[in-house]
């Protein structure tokens, strides 16, 4: 198409100003996590790195950090079972109701994380706490690995669709058996798929707020959760920055690194 | 099934070159292999459970709920059958308000979220070099990986009093929103552009660009050949990113609380009413679920849902 060039200069214009709009908010949370000033107020006038040792001698934070990873490790670990289960189900046979198991899998990150959160909350408050199942831990962890399921699946379904099944043929006409076919040929087939599943479940579980303050007890803190409760508190504001700081070099600078790599190797 | 048609025992009765003719796990093997129904048994039965018992028994529960009552002492759920609930949800005027000002605002940001999408994916398709759209597609994905909660909060120092915003608007005379429905608008178009900017961007590098052209030697000018051309090609695009940023927007409420000021969304009725009055929160939460349900139809009869 043929623009003329004042066309071209606000359209690269704009397109810098919404990189600003989606960089500049992220900047300024690092940093604001150095503002000795807890007013909040612009510009930054004295820095300081208090916060950022507070924030790492802070006992809630670090309680909170072991709750995610824990609860992410475990509904990781429940998803990738049953979401590469429904993925052999679904692209190796056929069957009465496949569309409906379908939707099945993609209707917890389908519908609002609020349904899915008093949904379960409601079940486990009405009839799994009369027989001693409460909300706890566990409500946590099954309400993650509920939503984490898709993430598996989906990645592990679009693997399976390309594999070559003349190589499990030839494995087992050559006399191994189903589990040692799965295991030797299958597996190393989709791993890199169930392993790009895992990392993004982990990733939602690890992030997620909504489903969690509907099934987690009193008490009971994720990071997110966490830093819910301290966002609002104007003598935790800080170190709730100092996280949010931590969080954002610790997801982008990875990913960021994995792109160019992997867009560099393309080339 | 290719696999099926091969006789079992030839499968595992054969002696390996090792000499077994019995190893572990073979009788379940040969069982497995002879019966394709039991293995789809095995695979299905435990996320069926899971997922069609536990889960859509919470749903349906949930439902169930909805028609029960609270006594208003102890706040216990008391099950009777009465449509109190969706009468109070349906004629409360706070109730019908708050409904119908999230569903303004899931708009709003869905608007907003495609009227910047579109300048930003004809720019990164059709006029910046193959570098400066390898940046910007992973600039726009990129902000995906840092958390929710911290991009909520990166809007909350943004937005605050005498915060950055107002620092940038001083010299022209203006100050922020502060906290309120427009910066909950900002924030959560912030929160979901990538899923409304990746399907459209993708969409306009599908057009050829002799399309354009010919556009432009029929003598339209470029907004015109965008209007035109351009557009009405990006429609399942916008519809498949509207999905996201309406429904999303839609359920919730963590964003309302921190930057919406005193602005109260579905989610915030829901949330207060958990413990207080559960069947009216799930009275309540039938809601976004029908309207989802209602937008999903009507993006599926448009047929843009089939070039998902």
């Amino acid at each position: 198409m043929r623009f003329s060039s004042s066309a071209i200069f606000s359209l690269r214009l704009f397109a810098g100003l919404i990189m600003a709009a989606i960089y500049l908010p992220l900047i300024l949370v690092v940093l604001n996590s150095f503002n000795a000033s807890t007013s909040g107020t612009f510009p930054i006038t004295d820095f300081t790195t208090r916060w950022w040792s507070a924030a790492f001698h802070n006992e809630g934070v670090r309680e909170a950090l072991w709750t995610s990873l824990r609860v992410a490790a475990l509904a990781t670990t429940i998803a990738l079972v049953l979401g590469t289960m429904i993925a052999f189900a679904l692209s190796r046979y056929e069957f009465f109701g496949k569309n409906t198991v379908n939707l099945l899998v993609v209707l917890p990150i389908a519908l609002p994380g609020i349904v899915t959160g008093v949904a379960l909350n409601n079940t486990f408050k009405t009839v799994l706490e009369p027989i001693g199942i409460g909300l706890g831990l566990f409500s946590v962890i099954v309400g993650h690995a509920t939503f984490c399921i898709v993430m598996v699946f989906n990645n592990v379904q679009a693997r399976l669709g390309r594999i070559n099944r003349g190589l499990e043929e030839a494995a087992m006409d050559m006399g191994a058996n189903v589990v040692k076919t799965f295991f030797t040929v299958t597996f190393p087939g989709f791993r890199s798929a169930f392993v790009a599943g895992g990392v993004l479940a982990f990733a939602l579980s690890f992030d997620e707020i909504v489903v969690t303050t509907f099934t987690a007890p009193p008490g009971t803190e994720t990071l997110p959760i966490w830093i819910f409760n301290n966002m609002a508190r104007p003598n935790q504001a800080p170190v709730v920055n100092v996280i949010a700081a931590l969080l954002i070099l610790a997801s982008m600078v990875p990913v960021y690194l994995s792109q160019r790599m992997t867009g560099d190797h393309k080339k | 099934m290719a696999a099926s048609t091969i006789e079992p025992e030839i499968v595992s009765g054969t002696p390996t070159p090792d000499g077994h003719h019995h190893r572990r796990g073979d009788g379940i093997s040969r069982l497995l292999h002879a019966r394709p129904k039991l293995r789809l048994t095995a695979l299905l039965t435990l996320p069926l459970a899971w997922l069609g018992v536990l889960y859509i028994g919470s749903l349906v529960l949930l439902f169930v709920t909805a028609f029960w009552t609270t006594d208003t002492f102890t706040s216990k759920v008391i099950p009777a059958f009465t449509l109190e609930n969706f009468v109070e949800i349906l004629t409360v005027p706070a109730y019908q308000l708050t409904a119908l000002r999230t569903i303004g605002i899931a708009f709003a940001v869905t608007a907003l979220c495609a009227v910047v999408a579109l300048p930003l994916g004809l720019y990164m398709a059709k006029v910046a070099s193959p570098t400066v759209r390898a940046v910007l597609a992973i600039g726009i994905t990129l902000p995906l990986w840092a958390g929710y909660l911290v991009k909520v909060f990166s809007w909350r120092i943004t937005f605050m009093n005498g915060g950055p915003l107002d620092w940038l608007l001083a010299p022209l005379g203006m100050t922020g929103p502060g906290y309120g429905t427009p910066a909950l608008i900002v924030t959560l178009a912030y929160l979901w552009f990538p899923y409304m900017a990746v399907p459209v961007y993708s969409a306009f590098r599908q057009i050829p660009d002799n399309l354009f052209d010919a556009s432009s030697d029929l003598g339209a000018k470029a907004w015109a050949t965008v209007r035109t051309v351009a557009i009405p090609l990006l429609k399942p695009a916008f519809i498949a990113g509207s999905i996201f940023t309406f429904s999303l927007s839609l359920g919730d409420y963590i964003a309302a609380q921190f930057v919406g000021g005193k602005t109260q969304v579905i989610g915030t009725v829901i949330a207060s009413n958990i413990n207080l009055n559960p069947p009216l929160a799930a009275a309540f939460g039938t809601v976004p679920i029908v309207v989802v349900v209602l937008y999903l139809f009507l993006a599926r009869k448009s047929g843009a849902l089939k070039q998902l």
